[in-house]
């Protein structure tokens, strides 16, 4: 699903990821862990092509992303959810029309029956049914968070990429994000989450088989069972 | 009229549909609106201006090839010799159509405005006037003055060419200096839409940005911005072109005497042209507005 080889990405002169290689698994749940400013978003972005590495090469899908024109990668993103760590909106829409968002901008009918029906359906498992005609600015952390990440999985994606999902919410809301995230991954869709916090790790780990990706030096391991 | 502005408002209506995907925006839409009406408004005088001027010198132009007038004040009793005298120089004169001496109910009539219906023009020193019509490259006014001094003392050419000539040559000059300004108009407008464009690029880069997140192509993103821009060019300058139109209606009509003042406007199948100018903004627009896009979505991710 996801292919690095000795990844390096460099920035300012400096490197941040060096000789990075993993290979994520269709269906697979990995976690990327890490202290702060480790790089964490930085291999996310790479891995959704909003960063091009400096040496090395990333595939998702199968396509190597350095060969891909702007117009592939836009359509690759169709095909893979990501929710961003300050999950961005835009904020002249109300919150159902952002989550449609991908489909519109796919060319994607959002105008029939079946397509609102998923719609609604999508809004009542975040749990935003109530909040479908408030507007972004209107919505607590926790609200922005599943939003973002029901706007991430209504195409119906493969492949969903999380950066600290569980990031501005209280311990309840994430576990309720992650119950969510944990229900997509066994739809047979593959994730992968960044997050510093461990407890989240755990949580998961007694539901599904998470693999835990740590990066610390500028390189990846892939951390035992010990968490 | 109403079909034009109906093509121009239609778009738009869907546009609020279509394109919400880029906020509304506020004063810079305006100023986009009103700066393309201004300028359309101008053009069109500066159309009126070309076109009327055009005319002026084509007008000129022909009536110099009408050539000239001698004009013959000797005293009374002289006068029928030196006529008769001239017009034989005239049949000999290479590139003289034509030449004959206006009679007395002609020469009334051009005195006429002056002096009214009543007057009798035995009892005044009018001179008599011939009046010559040239042909092919017209006549060598130089040689005819020469033979004329000679043999009809009292006869003065008026060559027209000679008064005219920097005047057609003026004409063409406005006309000129009236496309010209239409093309710059035509620049400022570009160059007024790129900014406001680039300005909106620059102010949506959120949400240009989460576009791109959730998988929009440059081209989507890019005709959102470049539909609105050009709807607003167009709209704005199509109100701009129709009030532009009602004034110059309103000038005061030419006249027989036609000074190019009185003459700006539009004649005939004239009236369609300035009816470009909304078009040609909206294209205008459309082409600004897609480069600044196109380079404002290759830094973005």
């Amino acid at each position: 699903m996801i292919e690095l080889n000795n990844v390096a990405y460099s920035y300012n002169g400096g490197a941040l990821l060096s000789d990075i290689s993993i290979s994520l698994a269709p269906g697979s749940f990995h976690f990327l862990t890490g202290p702060s400013g480790a790089g964490k978003t930085t291999l996310l972005k790479l891995c959704y092509g909003a960063l091009r590495p400096t040496a090395g090469r990333v595939a998702v899908f199968g396509k190597d992303l350095s060969a891909l024109s702007r117009d592939e990668i836009a359509g690759l993103r169709r095909r893979m959810g990501v929710v961003h760590q300050d999950c961005q909106f835009l904020d002249h829409l109300n919150v159902s029309e952002n989550i449609a968002l991908p489909l519109d901008v796919s060319g994607r009918a959002i105008d029939d029956a079946e397509a609102l029906e998923d719609l609604s359906e999508l809004m009542a498992w975040v749990g935003l049914t109530h909040r479908a005609e408030a507007f972004p600015p209107e919505l607590s952390g926790g609200e922005r968070q599943r939003a973002a990440l029901a706007r991430g999985v209504i195409m119906s994606p493969d492949l969903l990429i999380a950066d600290e999902p569980t990031g501005n919410v209280d311990w309840e809301m994430s576990q309720r994000l992650l119950r969510l995230l944990v229900e997509l991954n066994k739809m047979g869709k593959t994730i992968l989450i960044a997050t510093h916090d461990l407890s989240l790790i755990r949580a998961a780990k007694a539901q599904v088989q998470a693999r835990v990706l740590r990066i610390a030096n500028n390189s990846i391991q892939l951390a035992g069972a010990d968490l | 009229m109403r079909h034009v502005l109906e093509s121009v408002l239609g778009p738009l209506r869907r546009d609020a549909q279509a394109d919400r995907i880029v906020p509304p925006s506020g004063a810079t839409a305006q100023l986009v609106v009103l700066a393309a009406a201004a300028m359309a408004f101008l053009a069109v005088f500066a159309l009126a201006l070309s076109l009327a001027s055009g005319r002026l010198a084509e007008r000129w132009g022909d009536e110099l090839a009408e050539g000239a007038t001698i004009r013959i004040s000797a005293p009374a009793d002289a006068r029928a010799a030196q006529t008769e005298t001239a017009l034989r120089i005239l049949e000999t004169t290479a590139g003289v159509a034509f030449a004959r001496a206006l009679d007395a109910s002609e020469q009334q009539a051009l005195l006429e405005p002056w002096f009214g219906p009543d007057l009798d023009l035995s009892s005044l020193p009018v001179p008599q006037l011939i009046e010559i019509v040239s042909e092919g490259g017209g006549f060598d006014a130089a040689g005819l003055r020469l033979r004329l001094e000679a043999e009809v003392p009292d006869a003065v050419l008026d060559d027209h060419a000679q008064w005219r000539a920097p005047l057609v040559q003026a004409a063409d000059r406005l006309k000129t200096l009236g496309t010209v300004s239409v093309l710059l108009l035509g620049v400022i407008m570009a160059a007024m839409v790129t900014l406001a464009a680039k300005t909106a690029l620059a102010t949506n880069a959120q949400v240009i940005k989460v576009l791109r997140l959730v998988g929009a192509s440059d081209r989507y993103i890019a005709n959102a911005f470049v539909r609105r821009f050009t709807l607003r060019t167009a709209a704005g300058a199509a109100v701009g072109v129709m009030v532009g139109m009602v004034v110059v209606r309103m000038l005061p009509s030419a006249s027989n005497t036609a000074g190019f003042l009185t003459g700006l406007g539009f004649q005939g199948g004239q009236w369609f042209l300035p009816l470009l100018i909304p078009v040609m903004a909206g294209v205008v627009a459309f082409i600004a507005t897609g480069w600044a896009a196109r380079r404002v979505l290759r830094e973005v991710a």
